[in-house]
């Protein structure tokens, strides 16, 4: 890993979990930011939303997706753009997500390079990819995920903040 | 109750904090318009599936074999 990678933040949930992780007063010091997700979800959606500066919308995605038995691409407009496992996936297995967005503090709108996959031992497990915008001129001081279909992040998820420096 | 958890990157400390009624009545709004998006992505596939098997009976009672039903999927 760079040495110019820093850990921010990170958190694991406890027992019961939580609705949303939320990472907030982040530091303007960095270049990049990295969000490590290892996370699964206490229902039967495989998807986390995701909010900017307090932010639910005004995101828009370019997508790959392959889940075991389809393929396809799309371009949509919304904020579910990161998987997660889901609650009758294999047990005790989570899905990885890696949330890079270049230039955070800057005043242009902000790209996001989504990758996630699921860990389900079945033949249906997913990778998805996706190439996202937040139209959104302010410094991202603050970033969340959430479970979009109403229950928690479960216990044992955990989610891990980065900062990058390009020097 | 149903809290979130809130890291605050200036201090480090992690903070369970109970959502608002405001943030509940929006996460409820999200979870039905997100099952409605995702009732009508199955609607269309299904349909989409349906029509594809009308199509290929169609075309085999017209005396197509089921390999050149095939090549014209590629």
């Amino acid at each position: 890993m760079a040495t110019t990678y820093k850990a921010i933040a990170t958190v694991t949930l406890s027992s019961g979990g939580a609705a949303s992780i939320d990472f907030t007063s982040i530091p303007q010091i960095y270049t990049d930011l990295v969000l490590k997700i290892s996370g699964r979800l206490s229902t039967n959606d495989n998807y986390y939303s995701m909010k900017i500066n307090g932010s639910l919308v005004n995101f828009s995605n370019r997508s790959l997706l392959g889940n075991g038995s389809t393929a396809g691409s799309e371009n949509w407009v919304d904020n579910y753009n990161i998987i997660a496992e889901r609650a009758d996936s294999t047990a005790n297995t989570f899905g990885n997500a890696e949330v890079y967005i270049p230039n955070y503090a800057g005043s242009a709108n902000k790209s996001l390079s989504i990758d996630s996959v699921t860990e389900n031992n079945a033949t249906g497990a997913i990778c998805f990819l996706n190439a996202s915008l937040w139209a959104g001129t302010a410094a991202i001081t603050a970033l969340g995920i959430r479970n979009i279909t109403g229950g928690n992040i479960a216990q044992h998820s955990t989610a891990t903040l980065y900062g990058i420096k390009n020097s | 109750m149903t809290h979130k958890l809130v890291v605050d990157c200036s201090t480090g400390v992690t903070t369970e904090v109970e959502l608002t009624a405001e943030e509940i009545a929006q996460r409820e709004a999200d979870a039905v318009a997100f099952a409605a998006i995702k009732a009508a992505e199955k609607a269309a596939a299904e349909a989409k599936a349906e029509a594809k098997a009308s199509a290929e009976a169609k075309l085999a009672a017209l005396g197509l074999t089921a390999e050149e039903i095939a090549a014209l999927n590629k």
